[in-house]
């Protein structure tokens, strides 16, 4: 019965999606979106209990069998991911009930809620697929409804943000496609699965490399892998709030979850080390963590700052995986989760100074964090696992990969994870500076539409979601066994995959 | 608008039921010949836009009112996934159908007709919906 | 070597109208131009595939008895979706250029920057 659950997964937000779209009550959109997320959340913490321990779920679209029907096959990884996607959909939907009535025109409440629940239906279709084509239209629906999505801020900077993503996202997801199909030429299949077990008949092909390296850069577009993160900043900076969570949180860790099928299932290890990627992937990476690092530190503006700081973190995980041992994987899958969880509430935090102060200039933050002491609260719990302070998640994931990198003892890694964290400290503390000291000054105070003299009231379903994620960053900080047994379990299966093969 | 073009507006006349009955063939020829609800919307969707070109929006619309398109747009995704939910309800897979009918052929024939169908309604509502809202919002000039 | 280029002729010409379409989409300013360049590449891709799936000598796939060799089918079928991704992207931009020309007043990618950094001061 469990493998009807993991179809179940697509099908709701597919089937939902166009109700919600007929809609334009803010009440019944939101509640449709409350049920699809919810669900999705149950649904693959049920599937990923199932997988945990190494096994898979293997389900037959249309009862046809691979490789001619497209097959959904179900390891921990894939579950890992689903469950971070409806996660982040669950704290996101909770951030929307109040956060969209004041960002979204009224007339479009059913067109968006349908379209972040379209993106959503291709978040988690990428993350069960086993078919690479389909994988291709997962990425595209979610894609497609992420510009539409992040069109709809309020600025219109978020206009432009938007068509630029959507320029460099259809060539990477066409850079993929091509690869895809050099691939399908050598290949006769799409299935990743049936791929992998026959790739030494036509490994020396060159057309398999010329596919390689297509995949690559497609996927390092869509994932903002540093040379190519360029869209990233503003796309996140003036999306809605929303958008900004769901997608900084889930978007790009989707496609690095892609990378990873690609890097250590599709393609043999032995076959991109033969073509140096490794050391490619962690120069890029420990590149990407200084210059993220510090361009977030030169911002002026809350979210940009973020979203710089995303590049950075990106660059985290990238390192992890280039490492290609089992402590470095680890990191990286869990750094997926941890990373997932702490913008999200990074972004909440900004949300909630957007929706209360209509501004996040950090210059006219000045002495709000004595004025919502709560709110000020999570930003700097979040903002300290971003760091890696002990006892919150992102020290831990730090934790894995400096022993995963000495372990290899690659000292330069080190180096860059180390300056990167300091970097990370001066721009946490840029916000903290910003919003806590100086308070003296005189605040300059937009229009505040409905609340008291300087500040809209504290929105109740706002500061939920912002406390649950917060308390998230601390409780997975402290009692790791759920991310790390099944980071641990994925890392075991990529790695032993390499061994069999 | 184009009052005087006597030419285009009889032609248009004639032209669109041919269009239309086309589309037709081709959704429902669609699993024996080449075919099938992309084809069918799209070219179902040109007789429309033709009317539209020459008889300007207003008279469009009143063949076909925004709120229906909207509705089939939803609607044609919802008989997709709608066969493809029969179908597990019925011991299959998503979009298994085979267990459909009696017998699998019977059953594959029902499915791919009732999907192509829905492909071909959401197809052709969002070609009509997209050319409706763009000439909406540019003004002519 | 010239068997070798005349034998992938196809291939030749659709890098020719992916690099059109790639330089089209770098090159021009104009938004409009831009999203004709990507639609153009996704074209050039689109071709890619179809001519992927030709088999020399092989007919429609559609099961004769008068025939045994087909072309492979599935290359078409998947850029039959393709295609729809494709129109949506290209139908999603002009939307979001309709907006920019209403916001910016503007369609020109420079314009449009100097507009931007007039706001940021």
């Amino acid at each position: 019965m469990n493998e009807q659950l993991t179809i179940l997964l697509v099908v709701v937000p597919l089937m939902i999606a166009p109700i919600t779209a007929l809609f334009k009550s803010h009440t019944i959109s939101w509640i449709l979106t409350a049920i699809v997320s919810f669900t999705s959340l149950i649904l693959s913490f049920i599937i990923l209990f199932d997988v945990i321990d190494g096994s898979h779920v293997i389900y037959e679209l249309g009862g046809w069998r691979p490789p001619w029907g497209i097959e959904y096959k179900i390891d921990s990884l894939n579950a890992f991911i689903a469950l971070i996607v409806s996660a982040i959909a669950c704290l996101s939907t909770i951030f929307a009930w109040q956060s969209v009535p004041k960002e979204i025109n009224e007339n479009n409440y059913g067109l968006f809620y349908a379209a972040l629940q379209l993106c959503l239906l291709g978040l988690l279709g990428i993350a069960l697929t086993g078919d690479i084509f389909n994988l291709f239209v997962f990425l595209e629906i979610s894609s497609l409804s992420s510009y539409a999505l992040i069109s709809m801020g309020r600025s219109r900077k978020a206009l432009t943000a938007a068509f630029s993503y959507l320029i460099l996202g259809t060539i990477g997801a066409t850079f993929f496609l091509i690869g895809v199909g050099f691939l399908y030429a050598a290949s006769g299949s799409l299935n990743i699965a049936d791929i992998a077990t026959r790739f030494s008949t036509f490994a020396d092909m060159q057309l398999v490399m010329t596919g390689f390296i297509f995949i690559l850069l497609g996927l390092g577009l869509k994932a903002a892998i540093f040379p190519m993160h360029s869209w990233l900043p503003n796309a996140y900076g003036h999306a809605p709030s929303v958008v900004s969570i769901f997608l900084s949180a889930t978007a790009t860790k989707v496609s690095i979850y892609v990378l990873i099928r690609v890097l250590f299932d599709l393609y043999p290890v032995a076959y991109w080390q033969a073509l140096l990627l490794p050391q490619i992937l962690l120069v890029l990476g420990c590149v990407g963590v200084i210059y993220g690092s510090f361009r977030a530190w030169q911002q002026v503006e809350l979210k940009r700052l973020l979203a710089f700081s995303s590049v950075a973190q990106i660059g985290y995980i990238i390192i992890g995986i280039s490492l290609l041992n089992n402590d470095g994987i680890t990191a990286s899958v869990m750094h997926l989760f941890n990373h997932a969880l702490i913008k999200a509430t990074l972004f909440m935090g900004a949300g909630i100074i957007l929706y209360r102060t209509n501004t996040t200039k950090l210059s006219e933050l000045r002495g709000f964090g004595g004025s919502m002491p709560w709110t000020f609260a999570a930003i700097v719990l979040a903002g300290l696992s971003l760091i890696g302070v002990p006892g919150t998640v992102g020290f831990v994931t730090k934790w894995y990969l400096l022993s995963g990198a000495i372990a290899q003892g690659k000292w330069i890694v080190v180096v860059a994870i180390l300056a990167g964290s300091v970097l990370a400290i001066a721009y946490v503390w840029k916000i903290v500076e910003a919003m806590y000291f100086n308070s003296k000054r005189k605040m300059v105070i937009q229009n505040v539409k409905s609340g008291d003299i300087n500040l809209a009231k504290a929105p109740i379903s706002l500061s939920l979601a912002l406390w649950i994620g917060a308390a998230g960053c601390l409780y997975f900080g402290l009692y790791t066994e759920l991310p790390y047994q099944s980071a641990q379990s994925i890392a075991t299966a990529l790695l032993s995959s390499e061994v069999a093969q | 608008m184009m009052t005087n073009d006597l030419i285009l507006r009889v032609v248009t006349k004639w032209l669109s039921p041919i269009i239309i009955l086309f589309a037709l063939y081709v959704q429902f020829h669609g699993d024996y010949s080449p075919g099938g609800g992309f084809q069918a919307g799209v070219i179902f969707s040109t007789a429309i836009l033709l009317y539209a070109l020459t008889y300007g929006l207003d008279a469009a619309l009143k063949v076909i009112p925004e709120t229906a398109l909207r509705v089939a747009a939803s609607f044609g995704v919802l008989l997709y996934g709608g066969v493809g939910v029969v179908s597990m309800l019925l011991g299959g897979n998503f979009l298994n159908y085979s267990v459909l009918a009696d017998t699998p052929l019977a059953g594959q024939h029902i499915g791919i007709i009732v999907i192509e169908l829905g492909v071909g309604i959401t197809v052709a509502a969002v070609m009509i919906l997209l050319f409706f809202t763009f000439s909406r919002r540019v003004d002519p000039e | 070597m010239i068997e070798y280029i005349l034998g992938h002729i196809n291939y030749w010409f659709i890098i020719a109208v992916m690099m059109v379409g790639l330089y089209t989409l770098i090159s021009r300013a104009n938004l409009i131009k831009k999203l004709a360049g990507l639609a153009i590449f996704q074209t050039a891709v689109i071709l890619f595939y179809v001519s992927l799936g030709k088999v020399t000598g092989g007919t429609v796939p559609i099961v004769d008895e008068a025939y045994t060799l087909y072309s492979n089918p599935l290359p078409q079928v998947l850029m039959l979706t393709a295609i729809v991704v494709g129109v949506a992207t290209t139908a999603l931009g002009f939307a979001l250029v309709i907006r920019i020309k209403e916001a910016y007043n503007t369609i020109e990618e420079d314009a449009i920057f100097t507009l931007d950094q007039k706001d940021h001061e």
